[in-house]
């Protein structure tokens, strides 16, 4: 493959980013592997021990392992809608920000299905799921859903790096061995042909169509696991595009905050810009709203319609000594305090929307809890028990522990695939420059042509 | 291998049993063995004979499910005296200490449809049967397969005492969402739980509106020779940890011709179990017509109104032999405290 100057000056940009590691790199890299280590103790422990060390009960049978689930396949948004769509509506401004979008959905939804697992009692029967599979199980239908989510957004991603491999491989700079070698059988013999170009470029708008329906699809089967159930709080018909609209939030969340991160650290300053922020800003106002608008919605009809066990779930949210304050958090301010930063001019600003990013992310995290948690301590029938674990529900450091772990692997995978391809895509960015640099010809030669006529114009009048 | 269940067997079977060798015949199954003549010769051998008696029936039992697995043939082999005073030679899985493989547990039994009445204006919190339950199903003193709720409707009615049990409903919220059929309904009506394929989701456990499933947080402590049974879905024992448990509703007492352990336990014989089919439930010391029982005493079931239809009625808490306030005799302050406080129930 033939790589032009442009091209070749964006990858030594670049080159350094993925070969050599800073002091505080390896720091990082250093405590996000004690972190993960910590959390393979705590499932260790919580192997040997049983769910007992756990702070589940009977009553609350799902806790922060069941939260976190939900929030990584939320966060997993980033890619599959906002890149999907922004790809498919040809937006000029995506290509910066598109890798960093799949590479969240990809180790989102490697991790979130993790927490699964280890809300399972028996690890060593998952099989069973293959072996006794019922259809009839909205489990069931999640395992198809997630395993054809994971494998298209892996392909999805992989597509759209598959230029950037071969850029890699071709590339004169030299890097190491082992990496030279994966990019050779990475890029399965891609050389920019024209041929090949147009069959990636159809592969790629094929997957990003098939993307979309399958995100939405995913979240949905994952909001009808509690909306089958008979559970006050649960059993609402609006649970799937509402469990949809807030990973979308979210996840447009993390991608900002992921743009933040990436701009500071890897100084990608001139790629990702103040625009790219106010855009996705933007989004993020726009899905907050709906977001706001589906919390509202959900609330005022089971108040509104004050069914006995319905309200049961309420009074627990709307109590200052039980949910109160972290419904607000998650339900006021999650919701108001990303809208007015980005709307009011004065308040926006890179910072203030990675801020306000960061504040619907932990919002969401905690409405998750709220959905899951309150529900579930509030049975149908009355909660005799006498032991207190029984009635309400408080994690223990073994699900802090694993909680934080799956975070830490969130950052520590991103990382690593960081250090493994561009965090941007290279041969798309220098594309991109030609076609700024096209337009502005163009422009100038209209501009030119319509000089040229005012005057002939002029010199026909005078 | 004999076992103190087997001698009340030979009774509680007597008719029964006389019928399912037939049956057993028809279905050519059962050979009839040359070996009648040997029978009676000896006093030991007709001991032995007879105490084998009962497990004809177990065996008629689980041939009528029509299930036996033809690995199971090659097991080592029991002679059995019918009480029609034939012998028959039987496999050893199938005698009454043998509880029924998984495979043979997941089809329930004959043309039975087995329920329960509770009749609430009867019961004032002895807890028996909830201590019944955990001795028969060797669980820890903190599991419960039956509750014993304090119910009250509004401040303006009576409180009554309340046992649920699982209720098997016909249309099992719980079923529906295993996602590894590890819970399944039988044809008898009852909703039994495979604890060796339970993969422990506990999604069945936030699916039951009633809370009537519990799961194994920990490993159950049960030495092995408390033990007299091996694990069976119909049994219930040992349960296993990270699996979930529940109210099985006794199908091993069913083969064996006994009641559950609750219905046993009750002094106030508040708990009536019997078949459908047969329109007789009893509690030990009445047996009643079922369908009569339940237009008589306008019985209910809990929560009807969630379309899970349970199999379990409820006697409405009229005429109460006790004031439910006798509940509160053998239980602590704090126990007190809670259920007065779920109840509403002001001093």
């Amino acid at each position: 493959m033939n790589i032009d100057s442009k091209t070749q000056r964006t990858l030594n940009k670049f080159i350094p980013q993925l070969e050599s590691m800073s002091k505080f790199g390896i720091a990082f890299l250093v405590i996000l592997i004690l972190i993960f280590f910590a959390g393979v103790y705590a499932l260790y422990v919580q192997l040997t021990e049983g769910h007992i060390v756990t702070g589940m009960r009977d009553q609350v049978v799902w806790g922060l392992f069941i939260v976190n689930f939900i929030f990584f396949i939320g966060i997993s948004y980033a890619g599959a809608l906002i890149s999907g769509i922004l790809h498919l509506l040809r937006v000029p401004w995506r290509s910066p920000i598109i890798r960093m979008a799949e590479i969240i959905t990809v180790v989102s939804t490697i991790i979130g299905p993790t927490y699964i697992l280890l809300c399972v009692g028996r690890l060593d029967r998952v099989h069973h799921l293959l072996l006794f599979g019922r259809i009839q199980s909205p489990i069931t239908w999640d395992v198809i859903a997630i395993t054809t989510y994971l494998s298209g957004s892996i392909i999805f991603l992989y597509l759209a790096t598959i230029r950037d491999f071969a850029l890699l491989r071709d590339n004169p700079v030299k890097v190491a061995r082992w990496r030279n070698w994966f990019y050779k059988v990475l890029s399965m013999g891609y050389s920019e042909t024209p041929k090949q170009k147009e069959i990636l470029a159809r592969a790629t708008d094929l997957l990003s169509i098939v993307i979309i329906p399958l995100a939405i699809l995913v979240h949905s089967v994952l909001a009808w696991i509690f909306g089958m159930t008979l559970r006050p709080g649960w059993h609402s018909t609006i649970f799937a595009p509402y469990f949809v609209v807030a990973a979308v939030y979210s996840g447009t969340g993390v991608l900002i905050l992921a743009m933040w991160v990436f701009r500071k650290v890897y100084k990608l300053e001139s790629y990702i810009t103040k625009i790219h922020f106010n855009y996705l800003g933007y989004i993020l106002v726009m899905l907050g709203a709906l977001y706001g608008y589906f919390t509202f919605s959900e609330y005022l009809t089971s108040w509104y319609g004050s069914i006995k066990w319905d309200m049961e779930v309420l009074h627990r949210l709307f109590d200052p000594s039980d949910y109160w304050w972290w419904f607000f958090f998650a339900a006021f301010i999650g919701v108001l305090l990303p809208i007015i930063i980005v709307t009011v001019p004065r308040f926006r600003n890179i910072n203030s929307i990675a801020f306000a990013s960061l504040i619907a992310v932990f919002a969401l995290w905690v409405k998750r809890y709220l959905i899951i948690i309150p529900t579930l301590e509030a049975p149908l029938l009355p909660n005799h028990d006498l032991r207190p674990e029984f009635i309400h529900y408080s994690p223990t450091w073994v699900e802090w522990t694993l909680t934080v772990s799956g975070v830490g692997m969130f950052f520590l995978m991103f990382f690593l695939i960081s250090k493994f391809i561009p965090i941007i895509p290279v041969m798309k960015i220098s594309e991109e420059k030609d076609y700024n640099s096209l337009r502005k010809k163009v422009k100038e030669r209209n501009l030119r042509r319509l000089m040229k006529q005012v005057r002939k114009s002029d010199t026909v009048n005078g | 291998m004999v076992h103190p269940f087997c001698n009340d067997l030979i009774a509680t079977f007597k008719i029964e049993n006389m019928q399912i060798h037939k049956q057993a015949l028809e279905m050519g199954k059962v050979e009839d063995s040359q070996v009648n003549k040997e029978a009676g010769n000896s006093r030991r051998n007709f001991i032995r004979y007879s105490v084998a008696a009962g497990a004809g029936s177990l065996l008629g039992a689980s041939l009528l499910t029509g299930k036996i697995n033809a690995e199971e043939s090659d097991g080592e082999k029991v002679k059995v005296l019918t009480t029609d005073g034939r012998l028959v030679e039987v496999e050893k899985g199938h005698l009454c200490c043998e509880p029924v493989s998984h495979e043979v547990a997941r089809h329930g039994i004959g043309n039975k449809k087995m329920v329960m009445v509770i009749d609430l204006s009867k019961c004032r919190n002895a807890r028996e049967c909830v201590k019944g339950c955990q001795k028969m199903h060797y669980l820890p003193e903190d599991i419960e397969w039956i509750k014993l709720f304090l119910m009250r409707d509004n401040e303006d009615t009576g409180p009554y005492w309340f046992p649920k049990p699982c209720l098997h409903c016909n249309n099992p919220p719980c079923v529906k969402v295993c996602p590894v059929g590890a819970t399944f309904k039988r044809s008898d009506g009852i909703v039994l739980i495979d604890n060796d394929r339970c993969i422990g989701c506990k999604f069945c456990m936030a699916a039951c509106p009633y809370s009537s499933r519990v799961f194994n947080w920990k490993e159950p402590k049960i030495e092995p020779h408390e033990l007299d049974k091996n694990y069976s879905p119909e049994n219930s024992t040992p349960g296993k940890v990270g699996t979930v448990g529940k109210c099985d509703f006794c199908p091993d007492m069913v083969r064996q011709g006994k009641l559950p352990s609750c219905v046993t336990s009750c002094p106030n014989g508040v708990f009536y179990y019997g078949d459908e089919n047969l329109d007789t439930v009893t509690n030990g010391s009445e047996t009643l017509r079922f369908k009569k029982l339940l237009n008589d005493r306008t019985a209910y079931r809990f929560m009807e109104e969630l379309g899970t239809e349970p199999s379990v009625y409820y006697l409405p808490p009229t005429n109460r032999l006790f004031d439910y306030k006798v509940g509160f005799n053998d239980i602590s302050e704090e126990e007190i405290a809670l259920y007065k406080k779920e109840a509403r129930i002001e001093d």
